[in-house]
């Protein structure tokens, strides 16, 4: 990473150097090096760990792509081309969930699009968008392989199925009424 | 159901596979047994050879002759030669993200110990003593799944050094890809598993000589796979009276689309289109008549009625002019529009490529954007001359993999059987089918644009 300043017309661009062990919590690199030791190269180990940081912060940041790259010993910009390739590696903030809307041949043939306008109406949000409270994101994905039952979503690591435009919705607000409960009890957990 | 007609889906539950103990009870591992402590790695792939065993991932290709290549480095004696490396793998594909394809969901949640099993079998032969089963993102509850019955099998010396007191020693990894269709390209698959980008490598050289960290490495996919147990108990000869009139052995066939009991069924290799569609997909849902069908997932060539009589197996299929593919039958009705369902398969196909080469990088999305034009009723007759060059455009041999002509496919056969339907839609100036399909650009809907002014406060 680099931070460029201006001084005198002159632009100086300054390598960023950040030590991963102060910004990957020691959980995150022994899992990392796990992977790393069945696997024959550390570059092999990438994508596992672009996963095993989004999975405890919820998507892959700047400062977490330079921390991997520096731990596997891999160019950031290598990293970068393999995390901007892949679908389910998040380079920008998330909501609290990520709602995966399979918009592939059989659900059209159900017609997933009416599950998926009753969805952005509902949210008020469009495909890439969060919602305002952080809740949800909404991403459209290929074949989820749930064809005998579509039209389907994902939610986290879960599967709806048979999806109507009124089905959907409930599974959202049951969700979105879960963790904000969650979040109360936690809260209410900490002022104690 | 009988292990003697559906051996490999004759044992899954899907609410609770069965442990290793459980499976051992019924038979389980008595396969992997004879391999390891009978056979020698050549007898085992004879059997293979002998029985005929297609790859079931959709190219078809034999198992046993894409095992053979495999260069083997064990003396007579047993002991390895000076320049063995110091790994060889086996790579089981279950990158399932063939739109319309779900069969190997079934076996990989309901029976992951038949897949260990079997790569037990399949490393043993080709003398591999790493493998991963290369798992796609999406699939959560397969991959935990598998990683518990993984460590039963530790637990109980099916993997791990010395397996049930051979010299055979094997280690079993799942990993959890992330994301992309391209993936299940074997060699992009490779890369993958490489940490890299996900791009198709050229061929030669194969993957059996120089694979996954330039080692000799077999990618096989899992319904392939999960054969081997059963093979290898019940020998080549009862394999192949599985399927006595067609390719040998049964074949795991789905059906999905507006049918009224859409699923996945194991029958004998050859089934006819009809049997299936109609016996156990219970045919269409009333009102609706079959207008065509994509036999074997979104890359394959469309058939019409008068093909219902052809069997499922690879030559037939390859008669009536498309491929047996994966084997999932996606069916059209006569009230959804064969446009907007092409645009849709062109549309995956275009978002999919991984942007090697130029034909199919820029052709797809080309595609697309003159199946978009038609059906929204803004296309010329000019368009269909467009297509029909794509077509040629990016047919093998012109581009890097085969994903974009497994978008040929589809697209090809829709201008063939389906002519008179884009044309209705460039004489008409919209979709015929638009009461179903009016969404094509849903963003600006007056639904949503209220939604957001009611909760932005605007």
């Amino acid at each position: 990473m680099t931070q460029v300043t201006q001084e005198q017309n002159v632009q100086i661009i300054k390598l960023v150097n950040l030590d991963y062990r102060q910004y990957l919590t020691p959980d995150e690199v022994s899992d990392i090096e796990h992977e790393v030791s069945i696997m024959e190269t550390k570059e092999a180990a990438g994508i596992e760990a672009l996963k095993i940081v989004q999975a405890g912060r919820g998507w892959v940041s700047d400062d977490s792509l330079l921390a991997i790259s520096q731990l596997l010993k891999i160019s950031t910009a290598q990293l970068e081309g393999v995390a901007t390739f892949y679908n389910l590696i998040y380079r920008q903030p998330v909501g609290h969930c990520v709602i995966h809307i399979c918009d592939s041949i059989s659900c059209h043939l159900l017609g997933y699009e009416k599950v998926l306008e009753a969805i952005k109406s509902h949210l008020a949000i469009d495909y890439g968008q969060t919602t305002a409270d952080g809740m949800f994101t909404l991403l459209s994905n290929v074949c989820l392989g749930g064809c005998d039952k579509a039209p389907v979503m994902m939610i986290a690591d879960k599967h709806y199925e048979q999806l109507t435009p009124e089905k959907a919705i409930t599974i959202l607000n049951g969700i979105s009424q879960k963790i904000s409960t969650t979040k109360k009890e936690t809260l209410e957990h900490e002022e104690e | 159901m009988t292990a003697d007609t559906k051996p490999l889906t004759h044992l899954i539950n899907l609410n609770k596979p069965l442990s290793i103990e459980e499976y051992i009870n019924n038979g389980g591992y008595q396969g992997a047994s004879r391999a390891l402590k009978d056979l020698t790695p050549t007898q085992v792939l004879n059997i293979v050879n002998d029985s005929g065993l297609k790859g079931r991932g959709g190219a078809g290709f034999p198992t046993g002759m894409k095992w053979s290549c495999v260069p083997m480095f064990t003396n007579e004696d047993g002991s390895q030669k000076d320049n063995a490396p110091e790994y060889k793998y086996l790579v089981c594909n279950a990158d399932e993200m063939e739109p319309g394809t779900f069969k190997d969901r079934y076996l990989l949640e309901g029976h992951p110990h038949q897949l260990i099993e079997a790569m037990i079998i399949a490393s043993y032969t080709i003398e591999a003593n790493r493998s991963y089963i290369f798992i796609r993102g999406e699939y959560h509850l397969a991959a935990k799944r598998l990683q518990q019955a993984i460590d039963e099998a530790y637990k109980n010396n099916w993997l791990g050094k010395n397996i049930q007191g051979t010299s055979f020693c094997h280690d079993l990894y799942v990993h959890s890809s992330a994301g992309r269709y391209i993936c299940g390209e074997e060699t992009a698959l490779i890369n993958a598993l490489e940490g890299k980008r996900a791009i198709p490598r050229a061929k030669p050289p194969f993957p059996q000589f120089s694979g996954l960290f330039g080692k000799p490495t077999v990618v096989n996919n899992v319904e392939t796979l999960s054969n081997l147990p059963h093979l290898l108990k019940n020998g080549a000869d009862w394999f192949k009276g599985l399927s006595p009139k067609s390719d040998p052995g049964t074949k795991l066939y789905a059906a999905c689309g507006r049918v009224k009991s859409a699923g996945v069924w194991e029958l004998p290799m050859g089934t006819t289109i009809r049997e299936i569609l109609y016996t156990h997909a219970g045919g269409m849902l009333d009102g609706l008549n079959l207008k065509g069908l994509l036999p074997g997932g979104a890359s394959t060539d469309f058939l019409l009625p008068e093909h219902l009589d052809t069997p499922m197996d690879f030559e037939s299929i390859a008669k009536a002019g498309s491929r047996l593919g994966t084997g999932g039958l996606i069916v059209l009705d006569d009230q959804n529009c064969p446009v907007a369902m092409v645009l849709n398969i062109l549309r995956f196909f275009a978002q999919e490529s991984c942007g090697w080469c130029t034909p199919c990088r820029d052709g797809t999305p080309w595609a697309v954007e003159v199946l978009t034009r038609i059906e929204m009723g803004q296309g010329t007759v000019d368009d269909l001359d467009t297509l029909a060059n794509l077509c040629d455009f990016m047919w093998l041999g012109k581009t890097h993999c085969a994903l974009a002509p497994g978008a040929v496919e589809p697209l090809k056969s829709a201008l063939r059987y389906f002519h008179d339907e884009f044309e209705q839609h460039i004489d008409h100036g919209c979709c015929p089918y638009s009461h179903h399909y009016s969404h094509v650009r849903s963003v600006n809907s007056a639904n949503y644009t209220k939604a957001v002014v009611k909760q932005r406060g605007l």
